[in-house]
């Protein structure tokens, strides 16, 4: 008689009940969905359904259940085409503060929606969409820092009454070059005081003047470098939310990286475009004593100012002074000014931008501001030899206009040609809100296409594998074959429910993990009964082998799994993207495997041999 | 049913040297070619431009070659891949580099202007600096799951037999990666991805033949270590072909119906599991013979849990004299 605790039945049957339920929500399909969340990430209030409500029967459009989170509406519909109809006319009448998306809603049923069971995520390679890694290029948010010390210690040194002979940025320095060492002294003193937290002051002496060396201090750079790069995956989110993805993911990756991912994504160009555009704008007051056109033909450009070509190539001098950048912007919406009709840009500035604007505009009424627009282009050059990485600054003035009243955080820009003139330069300011530039350093984009293949093919492998197992495990093995082919089953199972309730994304790799998992899973069943063959050619009873084969075939199954494990542990830390994919689905599938092949096809046999007394022979 | 009879005794060492002298050979011809020919890296270690294109009809590639001449290429590769209608274009680094990752929106533009119907199904742009970190990444995580492998099986059996295992892991991977270099396979993250799970296929197999190995030394009277590892070999031949046999099934399903994509992990897959199998027969078992594993190194050895064959050991005080 062989016997099996009944708690380990019950374990058993709970543990493939909760298998079932999880991995079912994968069985449904998908209901085509419009999404609508807040273009700023604010909550939505419960109001804005019936608002979505409205705007569908007025266009005439039946839709489904419609379900409102504080991140999200979604409207489900029954085909595609009321998807897009729906699509068109949300985007339409809700304006420019929601994001309006074409999404795919699980059409779980509500009450397995309540025990939290949700069908398994699908990588990029499997529902088509795009994957960029950006790298931001840290030396050029410092060298901006380095630029904006300049005019800090200009302003310093000159409030202070000192007089210097030049202050420049030098390689990764600020040099200060003062008349003498009196001078020095003093400038340090005020330097130090103002701005001692965040720079290093050195103090060495020119051929003909005494200086100072300022290098921004190493922790206090570190904090510019993380804020740069927040600063950036904000903005990618505002240039996300134009395109209008559903789910999207902008995230750190290491010191210097972001990853985005926009899951659905079919015009890549138009991506690229908005993502890449590695851009930031800066506010300057227009120079109207001097001419540029004799200063473009002369080559003398007056001090204080600088020489800018506006978009038609026209020259036109600038201030040196920055009165805001794109650091400082909060949005630009492009519309109609209310009084004359005319196409505008509202403009917002954050309270750092909007004091300096505020100063700025009080004096200078009637005069002109200008929006230079500027873009780093990636390059490579070979330096002796070697490729070097750099991008190029290409600064260009995008509108030049009359400052009519003072004004502070919130103004606009009117006298432009066209609507759609203003709908480009509200999305080039928007998007000049980069605090460092950045550049694609990996892309892999998946057409929707190539993704339906992706899941089609990976499924028919699964499947006709699967079933090649089953048929040789039946035929080799018998009955002990069939009870091998239900643990196999339950170990499918159990892996779609444990990828379903972790979240974990599943890739093309990923099924090729699941697929080897059907291969080596059986190995735990065949030492099994290879073993139990073993007792019964020496010579023990059929129940006394079956005993003898689970025992003794124990610690090879630990000893050879633990070690496979090892191999997809290492997969997992090393491995990127897909590749982790086939890590976490091999893992998973080694350790149900274990429990299916070992406790599993132990508790079937029991029920079928171990409660006879006598058993004649064995069908393995 | 028996595939493999039930009490085989082959004595399958006394080809261990022929099987020493056949693993030199492939070694040797596997170095050969990977000094001479080396690995057919593809996009993810080059860095560069990938894009995969469906046309409705097939496209004569000529013509597609000569699109891109005009639209500034020079340097790129056009190839059919899995159909004639599924085309990939390969631009390699260095003419990337210039562009970035706008290389292959130029290409698509140039493209789709004489085909209306057109359809992107893949692009990969992979930059020179990721590309590197690719590939040290990936040598480095074979090189932990060595490491791993060394310090699990020095702890669960004796440092012989990780030796013998690790001996016989690089022995695999060797070989895989020489197969790969003569056949040119594209070498790409998801062969390193195949290499690691040969690594713990491969191991699987050893350390079954080891347990069992372990467990005669401690049973069996006789300890002519030559005699026990061909005793245990056959006594696992029917699992071992067994297990192959399943995994290598499911394998070629996915070789011939997972997709183009796959293909070379699966078929570095294959290549491991078949040499894997070979290895753990003939390697892993001569190897810790000749680093001389004998019945004392195995004895103090204790096993855990349920599985003590508790009539079989010696308790501890007579363990000593026994050996």
């Amino acid at each position: 008689m062989n016997r099996f605790p009944p708690w380990k039945y019950a374990l058993l049957i709970i543990v493939i009940g909760l298998g079932l339920v999880y991995a079912l929500p994968n069985l449904f399909g998908d209901d085509p969905a419009v999404q609508v969340s807040s273009t700023r990430g604010f909550e939505l209030q419960p109001e804005l359904t019936g608002q979505v409500e409205g705007v569908l029967s007025d266009a005439g459009i039946e839709h489904g259940r419609i379900e409102h989170s504080p991140q999200r509406v979604l409207i489900r519909f029954s085909d595609t085409d009321r998807q897009l109809r729906a699509a068109d006319a949300l985007r339409e009448s809700m304006g420019d503060d929601f994001v309006v998306a074409l999404n795919l809603a699980p059409s779980t049923p509500p009450w397995l929606d309540a025990l939290g069971a949700d069908p398994m995520v699908l990588g990029l390679d499997l529902q088509g969409g795009v994957h960029f890694l950006m790298q931001v290029d840290m030396d050029a948010a410092r060298t901006q820092q380095l630029e904006s010390y300049v005019s800090d210690l200009r302003n310093i040194l000159r409030d202070a009454g000192i007089r210097y002979r030049s202050v420049r940025v030098d390689r990764n320095t600020v040099v200060v070059e003062l008349r003498s060492e009196a001078d020095r002294d003093q400038a340090r003193q005020y330097v130090e005081r103002e701005l001692g937290d965040e720079l290093n002051v050195e103090t060495f002496e020119g051929s003909q003047t005494s200086n100072l060396r300022l290098t921004i201090d190493e922790a206090y750079l570190q904090e510019i470098q993380q804020n740069a790069l927040r600063q950036n995956i904000t903005t990618l989110r505002n240039r996300v939310n134009e395109l209008g993805v559903a789910e999207p993911v902008i995230q750190q990756q290491g010191a210097d990286r972001i990853v985005v991912q926009l899951p659905g994504v079919q015009d890549t160009a138009e991506a690229k475009r908005v993502i890449g555009a590695t851009a930031t704008v800066e506010y300057r007051a227009v120079d109207e004593q001097n001419d540029p056109y004799e200063a473009e033909r002369t080559g003398r450009i007056p001090s204080g100012s600088k020489l800018y070509y506006d978009r038609n190539e026209q020259p036109i001098l600038l201030s040196r002074e920055v009165i805001a950048s794109g650091d400082n912007l909060i949005g630009a919406a492009a519309g109609f000014d209310q009084q004359s009709g005319q196409p505008n840009v509202v403009v917002t500035l954050d309270g750092a931008g909007a004091r300096r604007m505020l100063d700025h505009t009080s004096e200078n009424v009637g005069n002109r501001m200008a929006v230079v627009f500027i873009e780093h282009r990636p390059e490579t050059r070979v330096v002796d030899g070697e490729e070097v990485h750099s991008t190029r600054r290409v600064e260009e003035v995008i509108s030049a206009a009359v400052t009519r009243e003072p004004f502070g955080k919130r103004f606009q820009t009117t006298g432009l040609g066209s609507a759609t003139e203003a709908a480009q330069l509200a999305m080039l300011l928007r998007a000049g809100a980069l605090a460092a530039p950045m550049q694609i350093i990996e892309e892999r984009t998946v057409g929707p296409s190539l993704g339906q293949d992706n899941i089609d093919q990976g499924f028919r492998s699964v499947i006709i594998g699967f079933v090649l197992v089953l048929v040789l495990m039946a035929i080799y093995y018998k009955v002990f074959g069939l009870v091998a082919n239900l643990a196999l089953t339950a170990n499918l199972v159990l892996i779609v429910a444990l990828l379903s309730m972790l979240g974990a994304t599943l890739t093309l790799p990923g099924i090729a993990g699941i697929v080897l998992t059907v291969g080596m899973a059986v190995d735990a069943n065949v030492l099994i009964y290879e073993r139990i063959r073993e007792e019964l050619r020496n010579g023990n009873t059929p129940q006394a082998s079956i005993r003898a084969g689970y025992e003794k075939a124990f610690s090879t199954i630990a000893d050879a799994n633990v070690t496979t494990l090892i191999a997809a542990v290492v997969l997992f830390m090393f491995g990127t993207g897909p590749i982790k994919g086939f890590a976490v689905t091999l893992s998973l599938g080694i350790v149900t495997s274990m429990f299916t092949a070992i406790v599993g096809t132990r508790a079937v046999i029991t029920l079928i041999y171990g409660g006879r007394k006598r058993v004649q022979s064995l069908a393995i | 049913m028996d595939i493999i009879k039930s009490d085989t005794k082959i004595n399958f060492l006394r080809y261990h040297n022929l099987a020493l002298v056949l693993s030199s050979i492939v070694l040797i011809a596997g170095i050969f070619s990977l000094a001479t020919r080396g690995l057919n890296f593809g996009l993810d270690f080059t860095g560069g431009t990938l894009i995969e294109l469906h046309y409705p009809e097939a496209p004569e590639l000529n013509e597609v070659r000569q699109t891109l001449e005009t639209a500034g290429f020079d340097d790129f590769v056009v190839q059919t891949f899995g159909t004639a209608r599924d085309i990939i274009v390969r631009i390699p680094a260095d003419e990337t580099e210039a562009t970035g990752a706008e290389a292959s929106s130029r290409v698509l533009e140039a493209l789709s202007a004489g085909v209306a119907e057109l359809e992107m199904r893949r692009v990969e742009f992979v930059g020179p600096q990721i590309g590197q970190e690719l590939a040290e990444q990936g040598g480095l995580a074979l090189l932990y799951v060595l490491i791993g492998v060394l310090i699990y099986i020095s702890f669960r059996f004796q440092w012989r037999f990780a030796v013998g295992a690790v001996g016989a892991l690089v022995h695999d991977v060797l070989l895989v990666i020489g197969v790969l270099s003569i056949l040119q396979v594209s070498f790409d993250l998801t062969v390193v991805a195949a290499i690691l799970a040969v690594i713990g296929y491969s191991l699987n197999d050893t350390i079954v033949l080891y347990d069992r190995l372990r467990e005669n030394f401690q049973v069996k009277r006789k300890c002519d270590p030559m005699e026990l590892t061909n005793l245990s070999i056959n006594q696992m031949l029917g699992r071992t072909v067994m297990t192959s046999l399943t995994t290598l099934l499911v394998l070629i399903a996915l070789f011939y119906f997972g997709g183009e994509i796959i293909h070379a992990f699966a078929f570095t897959l294959i290549c491991g599991v078949i040499i894997g199998t070979y290895s753990s027969i003939y390697i892993a078992g001569s190897l810790a013979i000749k680093l001389g594993v004998s019945k004392q190194d195995l004895m103090p050895v204790q096993k855990e849990g349920a599985d003590q064959p508790d009539t079989e050991i010696l308790p501890e005080r007579f363990r000593n004299r026994e050996a």
